[in-house]
């Protein structure tokens, strides 16, 4: 039954229908859900104003997450991490989740290597950024998208 | 009801880059949660800071928000030129800290 009346429905009518509920959704999950202005506010923040470049850092998540709850994650930075060049620190920044700063790592040249593995939480499918500051005060920045089967924030 | 679990080679060359693992119990209560028999939100209860130490040297930490994941995992790497002790710390922002330690001899 409900099929037939899927099929009298003309695809204006949908079409209407259909944005009105997005619309709706958009405006729910904004009031939850960072947008990705809030996490470009955050970045600027973090970076004092400053743009930082594309490269340099590397962001790696799996292509699709089944589980928004657990998401092995992996930064890391093209340093040499002497005492006179050296990446400083990188940060995870979602576009998607109630807020976006996940989390910053910090380095030192003692760390070897500007490397670190952690699991997050993202809500929904996304674009995460890693962005990372060197030892000479330039900020890079290395972005993925992530595609969530269930979401991990919680509801 | 933390409890820590940390990975350190045992051994290491001089001048070698180690990778070290750690994982915390921590359930990292997001405040975004809800009760589901009152509706009400969860109060966040997190641990927002992680900091590793080598032979009394502070060379990796981290800031940590609602976004890391339950039962807290994190690797991360070390040049070591000398025998000695790793320390882990977690700050839980209620002011609780847990700790673990690792010896390591170099060679």
């Amino acid at each position: 039954m409900s099929m037939m009346k899927i099929e009298v429905i003309d695809r204006r009518t949908f079409l209407i229908g259909a944005g009105a509920s997005a619309a709706t959704l958009a405006a729910l999950s904004n009031l939850a859900h960072a947008t990705p202005d809030q996490a470009a506010a955050f970045l600027a923040k973090l970076t004092g104003g400053a743009q930082p470049a594309e490269g340099k850092v590397k962001l790696v998540m799996p292509e699709i997450a089944e589980n928004g709850a657990t998401v092995p994650t992996e930064v890391s930075a093209d340093s040499p991490m002497t005492e006179k060049d050296y990446c400083k620190s990188i940060s995870i920044i979602s576009t998607k989740n109630p807020k976006p700063h996940i989390c910053t790592f910090h380095f030192t040249p003692r760390s070897g290597k500007a490397v670190a593995k952690i699991r997050v939480r993202m809500a929904e499918t996304q674009e995460v950024w890693a962005v990372a500051q060197m030892s000479d005060g330039k900020w890079y920045i290395g972005k993925t998208t992530v595609k969530v089967t269930i979401g991990g924030c919680g509801g | 009801m933390a409890k820590a679990r940390v990975k350190v080679p045992k051994t290491a060359k001089a001048g070698e880059i180690i990778t070290i693992k750690t994982l915390i119990r921590h359930k990292m209560e997001s405040g975004n949660r809800k009760d589901k028999k009152t509706g009400k939100l969860i109060p966040r209860h997190i641990i927002d800071k992680f900091t590793a130490k080598y032979n009394g040297e502070k060379f990796f930490w981290a800031d940590w928000e609602g976004g890391v994941s339950a039962n807290p995992y994190c690797s991360f790497t070390c040049k070591v030129d000398k025998s000695g002790e790793f320390e882990f710390i977690w700050h839980d922002e209620k002011g609780e800290e847990y700790t673990a330690k690792a010896k390591i001899t170099v060679a």
